[in-house]
């Protein structure tokens, strides 16, 4: 899985379309997951900034966009500065996103009445680069629109979410269409591991990078943000490393 | 399409009396009325809900009156004081609701709408914060909206809700039932068309009109044209003399966006000077353009912060010039700042300053377009019931200290309202083996809890002895649930041990 990405003839030629595109696109730069085997899959080490990123939720989590809210909510979270959060349906509980790390103080939420007035406002976020990020609950999200906010974000270095989610379970086959987002997610609820005593545990993630432009597909099984908002490797699948080093970042922060 | 209120205040004089009286008023179910005088005689001019209840009418003999009910309490009639404080109504509503309203007297006011409702959640929670405001201040008030002043104008006074809202499409069928003293004639020419055999305003519009007009002058036909919208009804707006105001006229009416774009910065840049010099930010600007036709348009824009950035103020106010029909040209136009707010200067680095944009600029430049309702923060509340624990507050206000106790995990969705779920459970406090919602089962694989949550039996009686359960469970593909059981799973007075479904982990 890993060979791949280190094959010095790959590199070479990444260098050079990434010298290619340069010309037209800055970097930003990009914001760790603090996981090396997560970061090590995407360019830049970590999520980019001033990109659109997309997430979604696997099986019931297309409709309710329960976890994949609690991963933007980690993401946005270890941003420093102002977030606003846009969407159509006011079903969010933001004692769970505080718990995500998310701070209720810095975010602004847009309730907005329709799809339209949510992209627009979505857009003007990105625009205005005084934010540190833009979430916005997304249903339809067509190659043009996401084209445009790819170019805000962008332009203002703002990091902008698209959490898509569905009416219906049938329409999240939209997923599959092709946008200009630099990344897109799937976040999938899997059965936690059995505490020694009653009672649950961490919640676990089936994290899947369907798409990650200039990189390749990739799907990790994680643990669940802590109140930093840091996700973490299962211990009982890291090695010893990698597991310290989960913990560390975890309790650093 | 115009949009047009009027508001009718039935009881304003009787209403506005016991306002004044305070503590010292009659009650509200003894009949009140004033009398004033109508050439030589005493009449009543004012009756309130309870004199009108027993038989008591607008136009009766004083005397009369007395004679029907004893102890009747009557005041003197002041119709100066009514139209002054019709005025000062009017310029209550000027600062809250839209920029241009005019007092109708001698019982209602005119709102023109148009453009100004995104600042209020839409017409028709505007409407019924205007009237939930007037009834709380004790005035009895009844509103409509219509495309034209004329057809509100008669819905206020004559169709039985108190609150009407018509749109363009019904206008016609809506009006044209309305019986003819809807259409603000004189009483003798109301008198002599049904006499005619004339009851009702479709039948009025329907008929030819040079022998009406022969026999009645020209004004049935003026009135039937302003209620269908045929004929434009002019508005001499309130102003207040002491706002901040500037204005700008043009020997040749102007048009063109890009023109009316340009004075707008002009007129911004002459209003800030005025700020300045009294040490004001602007929260609210209005902007008005006289037309040629005499009709007014307008625009109303609102910050969050009071602010004296042109650049923002100008944004905020050209963003909106397509709601604006210019019609023939605009001869003169007028900003005002309604909402101001003492605005300091700040000392700071201004390579500080330069390093990030204002997010006010953004949470106005929304709020403006989509109203201002629909941005805000959500801060934690003193309370243990979850769905209390979250309120919204202003999304620039001062940041807050109260933070939710992390010790629990809470969901990052939640129902709107809880939703009945079938479950096995062994009683008192162990968690459903499984259950099924929304026709689907799932069986529980691990669970956490309980959580208990108290009734707040301050609120209301009905939860002084209430309790929830709360269950975290996790079924068996993972999926995080939080359920609770309404009781405490042996006394029923807690509850009926019914199961709900509150809120998804994911």
């Amino acid at each position: 899985m890993t060979e791949i990405g280190v094959r010095p003839a790959i590199s070479a030629l990444r260098d050079k379309i990434a010298r290619i595109e340069s010309a037209e696109r800055r970097s930003n730069g990009a914001l760790p997951f603090g996981i090396d085997t997560v970061d090590r899959r995407l360019p830049g080490g970590g999520l980019a900034l001033g990109a659109l990123h997309e997430i979604a939720g696997g099986s019931a989590g297309a409709v309710d966009a329960a976890a994949p809210a609690l991963f933007a909510a980690g993401i946005v979270s270890r941003l420093p500065g102002q977030i606003l959060w846009c969407m159509t349906e006011a079903d969010l509980f933001a004692p769970a996103l505080a718990q995500a790390g998310l701070d209720p103080d810095r975010v602004i939420y847009f309730h907005a009445g329709d799809e339209v007035s949510l992209l627009t406002a979505f857009e003007e976020g990105l625009r205005h680069g005084g934010l540190a990020a833009v979430v916005a609950e997304v249903r339809r999200l067509s190659m043009k629109a996401s084209r445009r906010l790819q170019l805000a974000a962008e332009a203002s270095g703002t990091v902008a979410i698209a959490l898509r989610r569905w009416k219906r379970l049938a329409e999240a086959s939209d997923f599959g269409q092709p946008t200009a987002s630099a990344t897109r997610w799937r976040v999938t609820p899997v059965p936690s591991t059995a505490l020694p005593v009653a009672g649950v545990g961490r919640h676990r993630w089936f994290v899947e990078l369907i798409r990650c432009r200039a990189g390749e597909s990739a799907d990790f099984l994680l643990e669940a943000c802590d109140a930093q908002g840091h996700l973490a490797l299962p211990a009982d699948l890291a090695d010893g490393p990698a597991a310290a080093q989960a913990w560390s970042f975890g309790t650093a922060a | 399409m115009r949009k047009v209120i009027s508001l009718y205040l039935p009881t304003w004089p009787t209403d506005r009396l016991r306002r004044r009286l305070g503590a010292s008023a009659p009650p509200p179910d003894t009949p009140l009325v004033m009398i004033g005088r109508d050439a030589r005689r005493r009449i009543v001019t004012a009756a309130d809900a309870a004199a009108q209840a027993v038989g008591l009418r607008v136009g009766m003999a004083a005397t009369q009156a007395h004679a029907l009910i004893p102890d009747l309490v009557a005041h003197d009639a002041d119709p100066e004081g009514d139209a002054a404080g019709l005025d000062r109504l009017a310029l209550w509503a000027l600062k809250r609701y839209t920029p241009v309203i005019a007092a109708t007297p001698p019982d209602g006011l005119m709102i023109e709408a148009t453009g100004a409702d995104h600042l209020h959640g839409g017409d028709e929670a505007m409407l019924r914060d205007l009237v939930r405001r007037l009834s709380e201040a004790g005035t009895a008030a009844r509103v409509a909206m219509a495309p034209t002043f004329g057809a509100a104008h008669a819905f206020a006074r004559l169709l039985p809700k108190p609150l009407v809202l018509v749109g363009d499409a019904d206008l016609e069928q809506v009006l044209q039932a309305l019986p003819i003293s809807a259409l603000r004639l004189p009483p003798a020419t109301v008198d002599g068309l049904r006499r005619l055999g004339f009851d009702r305003v479709g039948e009025l519009n329907a008929t030819p009109r040079p022998p009406l007009a022969l026999r009645f002058g020209a004004d049935v036909g003026r009135r039937l044209d302003q209620a269908y919208g045929r004929l434009p009804e002019p508005i001499e707006p309130v102003d207040a003399p002491e706002l901040p105001f500037v204005e700008r006229r043009f020997a040749e009416p102007i048009a063109a966006p890009e023109t009316i774009a340009r004075y707008i910065e002009k007129l911004v840049v002459l209003l800030l000077e005025q700020l300045e010099s009294d040490g004001l930010g602007a929260r609210r600007l209005d902007l008005r353009f006289y037309r040629v036709d005499n009709l007014v348009e307008a625009i109303r824009a609102g910050t969050a912060k009071p602010t004296r950035q042109h650049k923002q103020l100008v944004r905020l106010l050209t963003d909106r010039i397509s709601t604006i029909d210019p019609g023939y040209g605009i001869e003169r136009m007028t900003l005002s700042a309604p909402l101001t707010e003492p605005l300091r200067y700040h000392n700071g680095s201004t390579l500080e300053d330069c390093t990030k944009p204002d997010i006010a600029e953004l949470v106005d430049l929304l709020a403006n377009r989509c109203g201002e309702e629909r941005l805000f923060r959500l801060a934690a509340k003193e309370s243990d019931v979850p769905e209390r624990s979250v309120k919204r507050i202003e999304p620039m206000a001062a940041a807050t200290e109260l933070r939710w106790p992390l010790h629990w995990p809470r969901p990052s969705r939640m129902l709107k309202r809880p939703e009945r779920i079938e479950t096995i459970a062994l009683l008192p406090d162990h968690p459903p083996v499984q259950f099924s919602w929304r026709r689907t089962r799932h069986k529980v694989a691990r669970a956490d809890g309980p959580e208990r949550i108290y009734g707040e039996w301050a609120n209301s009686d009905a939860e002084l002895l209430g309790v929830r359960d709360y269950f975290l469970v996790e079924d068996d593909a993972g999926i995080r649930y939080w359920v609770f059981r309404q009781g405490d799973g042996e006394d029923g007075a807690t509850g009926g041990q019914e199961w709900y479904m509150h809120g998804l982990f994911g």
